[in-house]
């Protein structure tokens, strides 16, 4: 009842469940860790020892961009990808936010049962 | 990526001890820092009022989900944009929801409790950074609500 189908767009920016969804995936997952190093990577560069084909590359390439997490450039004849750390680095802070506030309420919960 | 919060915590107290500051809603107020309006019930909505500095106009509400004595809580906990005045209506039927779990295991010591709070992916991405749960100042402020709560009892 509270399961909504997830929108693609939140208020003009992708949502989150697609960030999710884009990073629920290994070969996207490697492909992120690759462009991760901060240099902005063809197709080609990006097949290249990976046993994917360079449509599949594209494939998932086009999912991450989707998502916000990769953009690219077009440089001549060829399409650079390179990460977008913001979506990833607003989710972690995020999480870690919850994480903290849970360690605090446990912590209070430590001391009202143990008294 | 993760898309899910999870605590461990060892607990010196019997099993029972702990479920019952986790399902009374009394109890469960004193440490989470909220009035609750009444007892938690499996299938129904609880509210109450949160006691939290800078957040005590804003309506705590949750659809309590299971209730497995001594094993499991869970319920949907309402996520609303703290920092909109215009968000702070308790009518939450379209809010955004995370589950979060309460699981006991009985151990030599006392009670392990494992948390999880899931389905952060419901939450808007402009809300993050600017809810509660991301206010470092009032976090501080708590923890001193806290060591005055803890001096009082001891």
């Amino acid at each position: 009842m509270w399961r909504k189908k997830p929108k693609r767009f939140v208020e003009g920016r992708p949502a989150p469940a697609v960030l999710f969804a884009a990073l629920g995936d290994k070969t996207r997952l490697a492909l992120v860790a690759r462009l991760s190093a901060g240099q902005s990577s063809s197709i080609a560069q990006l097949t290249e020892g990976s046993r994917l084909t360079r449509q599949a590359v594209t494939k998932h390439l086009r999912v991450l961009e989707r998502a916000g997490i990769v953009r690219s450039t077009r440089h001549g004849r060829e399409n650079l990808f390179a990460l977008d750390p913001e979506p990833m680095r607003k989710m972690g802070d995020y999480l870690s936010s919850v994480s903290r506030q849970w360690d605090e309420a446990l912590a209070r919960l430590k001391l009202f049962v143990e008294e | 990526m993760e898309n899910a919060v999870e605590k461990h915590i060892e607990l010196k107290a019997p099993v029972g001890r702990v479920w019952r500051a986790l399902t009374d809603h009394g109890e469960f107020g004193e440490w989470f820092r909220v009035a609750l309006d009444g007892p938690f019930v499996p299938g129904q909505v609880s509210r109450g009022r949160i006691l939290y500095p800078g957040f005590e106009h804003i309506v705590w509400e949750a659809m309590i989900e299971k209730m497995e004595p001594e094993r499991l809580f869970s319920f949907r906990w309402a996520q609303i944009r703290y920092h909109d005045k215009a968000c702070y209506s308790p009518d939450y039927s379209n809010a955004p929801r995370t589950l979060v779990e309460f699981r006991l295991q009985q151990t030599a010591a006392g009670t392990l409790l494992t948390v999880t709070e899931s389905g952060f992916e419901n939450v808007p991405a402009e809300w993050r950074g600017e809810a509660m749960r991301g206010n470092d100042g009032g976090w501080a402020q708590q923890m001193l609500n806290i060591e005055k709560y803890v001096a009082e009892k001891a």
